[in-house]
């Protein structure tokens, strides 16, 4: 078990896909803005990197080699379609919220390089873990960056409707250009400079 | 016309595709270290996302909508723009040897760039006609261009400037990148 714990872990801290391997940064910027849409996106990229790389780990004797991205990439949409779907029909406002960048998890650098390095050579029960680990790991980057722009954006936090606090000045004068891309490049470099200054991350 | 032009200008400028809708970064962040292929990158980028969304608006329009399957336009689209890239590889190849070096390892990139699969999705949200969504496409290519080569532009400059320790590599391009798209945000005020 030794082997799960380790390939869980690693997706978090030593190679954090959103700090540390800087990929899939479209949904990672455009997303964070509230922290509602960053959970959604977290959610539905669990649920994609997981099932295509338990697939894909299980079908990786199967897949001839020349070929292969080509069977990863229609696997991978096959379930963004199906988490699109399924988002449309049960949360539909965190679905048009999301817009055209729920779809393009299907060309994620991330979860098309898990299935290269990862789950199409490695077995089935590691590759399940480096999917947890990655998801893990992807979620708390997107809570952390979307935590701020969301605080120093809108003046509060609001999760799902429920008004958890509201900041006494920025809450009437919220900076509102957090909320835009600005921000999110700004929190984003600041955020990886930060972990650069207090070394958990030791070269990018 | 006015309505073309103001598709053109707004996927360029004001909803710049890299700065502010995000799509692309990929290529900024990794490949615009040099001017010159920064700006060869772009051009082949516009020329995927030019041929791909005639095709994809062709297949939505006389394959996906008359069957009623618009849900797998996803699968569609990207089974489009990858055996477009490998048919523009073989073409170049053939007849454009020094075309072809010059792009080199980029165009096989261009397949999974989500600037091109972006821009299709987009064209279908908005449910462009075909014109509409060739003049999107020449827009949002002229935007990644432009973005690739001042992104370029600055990184030849940052690498001569002494920067603080932790700060190195990623973070200053993020800071330069946020810069950018503060004087982005000043085309906001062109909408007409």
């Amino acid at each position: 078990m030794s082997g799960f714990a380790k390939e869980f872990k690693k997706g978090i801290v030593i190679s954090n896909p959103v700090f540390v391997l800087a990929l899939s940064l479209c949904p990672v910027l455009a997303v964070t803005n509230t922290l509602d849409k960053a959970i959604g996106m977290s959610g539905a990229f669990a649920l994609v990197i997981i099932a295509s790389n338990l697939i894909i780990s299980l079908m990786r004797k199967m897949i001839p080699d020349i070929v292969r991205i080509l069977v990863f990439i229609i696997i991978i949409a096959t379930f963004v379609s199906i988490v699109e779907m399924l988002f449309q029909a049960y949360i539909p406002t965190i679905y048009s919220a999301l817009g055209i960048y729920l779809s393009l998890l299907a060309v994620n650098c991330l979860i098309l390089g898990r299935a290269e390095a990862f789950a199409s050579k490695n077995k089935v029960s590691d590759s399940l873990a480096d999917a947890l680990g990655m998801s893990i790991g992807f979620c708390l980057a997107l809570i952390l960056i979307s935590f701020f722009r969301e605080l120093l954006g809108k003046g509060g936090i609001t999760i799902f409707g429920n008004e958890l606090f509201t900041l006494p000045v920025l809450g009437d004068h919220p900076i509102s250009v957090f909320g835009m891309s600005i921000g999110a490049f700004l929190v984003m470099g600041l955020l990886v400079a930060f972990f650069k200054w207090i070394g958990v991350i030791k070269d990018v | 016309m006015s309505e073309l032009f103001s598709i053109f200008i707004g996927l360029a400028l004001i909803n710049n595709i890299v700065l502010v809708q995000f799509l692309g970064l990929c290529p900024v962040l990794g490949v615009s270290k040099k001017l010159g292929p920064a700006v060869n990158m772009g051009l082949a980028v516009t020329l995927v996302i030019f041929i791909s969304s005639a095709l994809a608006w062709l297949a939505n329009n006389y394959i996906l909508v008359p069957l009623q399957a618009e849900y797998l336009h996803l699968i569609i689209y990207l089974l489009i723009i990858g055996s477009m890239v490998q048919i523009l590889e073989i073409l170049l190849k053939r007849t454009n040897e020094k075309l072809y070096k010059s792009f080199g390892l980029y165009l096989a990139l261009i397949a999974t760039n989500c600037a091109v699969i972006g821009v299709l999705l987009l064209n279908a949200n908005e449910s462009y006609n075909f014109i509409e969504s060739l003049v999107a496409a020449l827009g949002a290519g002229a935007g990644f261009t432009l973005v690739m080569a001042l992104m370029s532009g600055i990184r030849e400059k940052l690498e001569l400037s002494n920067i603080p320790k932790a700060m190195k590599g990623l973070p200053v391009i993020f800071i330069t990148a946020a810069l950018l798209a503060l004087a982005f945000s000043g085309f906001a005020g062109m909408l007409f």
